[in-house]
């Protein structure tokens, strides 16, 4: 059992500005069940898109040696030739192709002719779905399974491709406990049959439960790999190993002097849009003005969308619960109407949901609070500009005039004109979906300089962050998410990147 | 003159920014080099350069005959409906919808106008009214559809092409009716003239031509005006005023030529109110710069507040208002109306707002720009068919450069990308 399958030496991979990776080792030993765990953005999703090949040799410093080979992949499919297979937390499954279809897809069944062979591909197909233990017909469209059994399938069509090891990221993020136990089963069994396995997982119970060894990352670095088969390390353990993150910011000081509660939310629940799960489950809390509040939680504890649900319902289904502005229940149904109850959102992803990229600074500047700058639907051109013009001071954008367009920024010089669209519409609080993400130290000093500056203003701010030392640094009372319930309220005082941890993984049974 | 270019360090650029928009010298953020002018904004210079070089090219080739008094009006008159479609139709395209049935649309209009006026006897302006109306009213058919039921705008008015072709069929009843009333002819082929007489030429047409380049004048430079008041980048004076009376030759020059012809044609009139009115509106309004944040990124747009459904409800309604309108023009001008009347006019209209620098995946494009690239194509199909050049031959050349305008705007957009 000791020989090793898998070894990444030395890994360091870079991006225009970032070390993603520095120097990661990582060993996996034949048919062992091999947990990473570490923070949001701690390199462990880096680290396996080297390993599978997305990011091709001579992207990245080090070797990888497979089976005592060194091997060079550049793209998936030499991964798989040697049978390493990723599934993505996303799962990867053509919705209107049938089970059998999504398991062969790419490496098709063929018989006489080059035509498929359909009878060998169903056969074939229900032989792997039994081997998963999934009842189900082969022949039926994916779209109709639940997402742990689509799970099941991508299993599935990995052991169609001979895997010796399977990589899952984050396999039970979005099942519920009874999936997850199987889906863990199941690992199980295959480690039985001699398939080694690498598991991304934020659920420490489950690595507790299932792993044979643990890889803890940390700022893209390896912290420590441990030995779980003595049943001797705990949570705790493993928590200890993924904070301790250095603190290499520096945070502007700040007097905080909270007023009067700004915002409140009570029983706040939301079901996913198309899978019937809970993705925040009544939740409450509340911010006031001259307060910067803290949302900690890891992927998938359903921070975002806490913030968007309760901006307009712009994510969800079935929103139920009660919103407060300043003891007042309001009605925000609509994006529009959250605005102009004085609530700003500002989303974690500019590019997507933040920026019209191929419009000027100006038209983003104003285009969440437009009619203010126009008189019966005419808009004042020169006032709109002297509004931009007064953001790119203000914010210190750097762009040569606001007439630039806005996707030729970079990524701190936007999440600056984001924050400019926001303010702008006078907001009474803002919701800050990982502000500084994707942007360099300077411009984060600066984000940060700007939050404190609204907050002397009276504003309340909510700052959502995978970061805890920007937490720690930013605010005054932090909220923890776990699995769309919030698990804990603490003041900065008494907060520490341990105990915000063990409240960010902490799960149901536990907490209930 | 102080020199502009972005600092070496973007510090010093963002430190100096506000001292040096006070002070005059330093308002061309840029250059008042027309070359270097003409690059930097290729994408929206090239189609003016590429219409002057067609104009041109098929000046010389036809002998001049395509600068013609007579046949200037011809094209004005033979294109107008299309331009006003392609109004309609590039409001569309920025959003990022598409409408595949304004040439039945056409034909509806039309035809319920005919019925009314031909048939039922009631006036011109009756047959106008009901003509709009239904023409408003299919429009609001279709923005139902796209913007409440979540519909591809594809589907919707492809569904809308043969259903409103059917009903134009029914509704004349499978024959074409004519003629209309003389009033109602004016509306396509009426001219404003003789008001005020002249001599050999018609001094009204230069007149109305005058007081437009007075009022563009007047409007332009009051906006240099408010520009320099709030501090803002203007081009220098000299190139300000070369652009001015560039394009008060162009019109004065195209007014002379109207006036030695049959004067000022009314679906000229008509047509540069709609340019001008929407011109401003999809600029300056609300509404129209949400259609731009609509299709340049429709979830930022949504998350901005912006009434996603509410905008591209309107903006069918306002192609059904406009097709109704080109209905009126296009049935006037036939004098009745036609079973396949306005057959392919969409893709003209289309191909118009390509042509003119519309972005196919939307966010981009003015309504100028499509009257430009409509014109490129009227031009083209005029100038052919001077130099009796067959049908088949004209659609031939019209395909290629709707492909290589688009191919155009694709490669732009890499290169713009690319130096990113």
């Amino acid at each position: 059992m000791n020989d090793v399958l898998l070894e990444m030496r030395g890994i360091t991979k870079t991006f225009p500005g970032v070390k993603a990776l520095e120097d990661v080792s990582l060993a996996v030993r034949r048919g062992e069940i091999h947990a990473i765990c570490g923070e949001n953005g701690a390199g462990k999703s880096t680290l396996m898109k080297v390993l599978s090949g997305v990011y091709p040799t001579g992207s990245y410093d080090g070797e990888i040696w497979f089976d005592g080979k060194p091997v060079h992949f550049s793209g998936i499919r030499d991964s798989e030739s040697v049978g390493i297979v990723i599934i993505h937390q996303e799962l990867a499954l053509v919705p209107y192709l049938s089970i059998a279809e999504n398991i062969f897809l790419g490496n098709e069944r063929r018989g006489r002719g080059g035509l498929i062979d359909w009878n060998r591909t169903n056969a074939e197909a229900r032989e792997l779905l039994t081997s998963v233990g999934l009842d189900e017909n082969p022949v039926s469209p994916v779209v109709q399974l639940g997402v742990g059994k689509q799970q099941l399938v991508e299993i599935a069509k990995a052991l169609s491709k001979d895997v010796r090891l399977l990589i899952l990221d984050e396999p039970t993020a979005a099942l519920n406990d009874v999936d997850s136990a199987h889906l863990l089963d199941l690992l199980r069994r295959l480690r039985d049959r001699g398939i080694t396995c690498i598991m991304i997982s934020h659920k420490l119970s489950e690595i507790t439960a299932i792993a044979d060894s643990t890889t803890v990352i940390r700022d893209g670095r390896t912290v420590e790999t441990l030995d779980m088969s003595s049943g001797e390390v705990t949570q705790e353990r493993i928590i200890r190993g993924m904070v301790g993150r250095d603190l290499d910011s520096f945070y502007p000081d700040r007097v905080s002097e909270p007023g009067q509660e700004v915002l409140r939310i009570e029983d706040w629940t939301v079901w996913h849009p198309v899978q019937p799960r809970l993705v925040v489950d009544h939740a409450a809390l509340n911010v006031r003005a001259g307060e910067v509040v803290g949302i900690a939680g890891l992927m998938g504890a359903g921070r975002t969308e806490l913030a968007m649900s309760v901006f307009g319902r712009s994510y969800g289904r079935n929103i139920s619960g009660r919103l407060y502005m300043h003891g007042k229940e309001v009605r925000a149904r609509t994006v529009a109407e959250a605005i102009d109850n004085g609530i700003a959102y500002a989303t974690e992803d500019r590019k997507r949901y933040g920026l019209n990229l191929i419009a000027d600074v100006r038209a983003n500047v104003s285009a969440a609070a437009l009619g203010k700058l126009a008189r019966a639907g005419w808009v004042n051109g020169n006032e709109e500009i002297k509004v931009a013009e007064q953001g790119r001071r203000d914010m210190n954008i750097k762009t040569r005039t606001v007439m630039d367009t806005v996707g030729t920024l970079s990524g701190g010089n936007q999440q600056k004109v984001v924050l400019s669209k926001w303010l702008f519409t006078d907001p009474e609080v803002l919701i800050l979906d990982e502000p500084t993400r994707g942007i360099d130290v300077g411009a984060k000093y600066e984000i940060y300089t700007i939050i404190n500056r609204l907050v002397a203003q009276g504003k309340a701010v909510i700052v959502i962050s995978s970061e805890l030392p920007e937490l720690l640094g930013m605010c005054d009372r932090i909220y923890t998410l776990s699995a769309g319930r919030i698990t804990g309220e603490v003041p900065v005082g008494e907060a520490t990147q341990e105990n915000l941890m063990a409240l960010m993984t902490m799960e149901k049974e536990l907490a209930g | 003159m102080t020199s502009t270019k972005p600092s070496a360090r973007p510090q010093d650029a963002a430190d100096n920014a506000s001292a040096e928009s006070a002070s005059a010298a330093a308002l061309h953020v840029g250059t008042s080099d027309p070359l270097t002018l003409i690059t930097r904004n290729l994408r929206q210079s090239g189609i003016y350069i590429a219409f002057v070089v067609i104009v041109a090219l098929f000046a010389f080739m036809t002998d001049g005959v395509l600068l013609s008094p007579g046949n200037i009006t011809n094209i004005v008159l033979q294109y107008s409906y299309i331009l006003v479609l392609a109004i309609g139709m590039v409001i569309l395209i920025i959003a990022g919808h598409i409408d595949l049935s304004v040439g039945s649309i056409v034909a509806l209009t039309g035809a319920v106008s005919a019925v009314l006026v031909i048939q039922h006897g009631q006036p011109w302006w009756v047959g106008v009214v009901a003509a709009v109306a239904v023409g408003t009213a299919v429009g609001a058919w279709h923005g139902f559809w796209v913007a409440y039921i979540g519909m591809p705008a594809f589907i919707v008015t492809l569904a809308g092409m043969l259903l409103f072709r059917g009903l134009t069929l029914q509704v004349l009843d499978n024959v074409s009716l004519s003629p209309f009333p003389a009033e109602y002819q004016k509306v396509a082929s009426g001219f404003l003239n003789g008001l005020i007489g002249g001599q050999g030429y018609d001094a009204f047409t230069l007149l109305i031509a005058a007081i437009a380049v007075g009022g563009y004048a007047v409007s332009v430079f009051r906006t240099r005006l408010a520009r320099i008041r709030y501090e803002q980048a203007v081009e220098s004076f000299p190139l300000f005023v070369t652009r001015v009376l560039l394009v008060a030759a162009v019109v004065m020059y195209f007014a002379w030529q109207l006036a030695h012809a049959r004067g000022l044609p009314i679906v000229l009139i008509i047509l540069a109110v709609l340019v001008i009115t929407y011109g401003l509106m999809t600029k300056n309004t609300v509404f129209g710069r949400q259609v731009y944040a609509i299709g340049g990124n429709l979830s930022a747009a949504m998350l901005s507040g912006v009434k996603v459904r509410k905008v591209n409800f309107w903006i069918f309604v306002n192609m059904g208002f406009l097709a109704g309108i080109a209905g009126v023009i296009y049935s006037s001008r036939s004098n009745g109306a036609q079973p396949a009347a306005g057959n392919m006019f969409e893709l003209d209209a289309i191909a118009a707002a390509f042509i003119g620098g519309a972005a196919v995946a939307g966010g981009v494009g003015t309504v100028v720009g499509a009257m430009v690239g409509g014109l490129i194509m009227a031009v083209m199909s005029n100038g052919m068919q001077l130099m009796g050049i067959d049908q088949s031959t004209q659609s031939v050349v019209k395909g290629l450069v709707l492909l290589l305008a688009v191919a155009f705007d694709i490669y732009n957009k890499r290169r713009a990308g690319a130096t990113r």
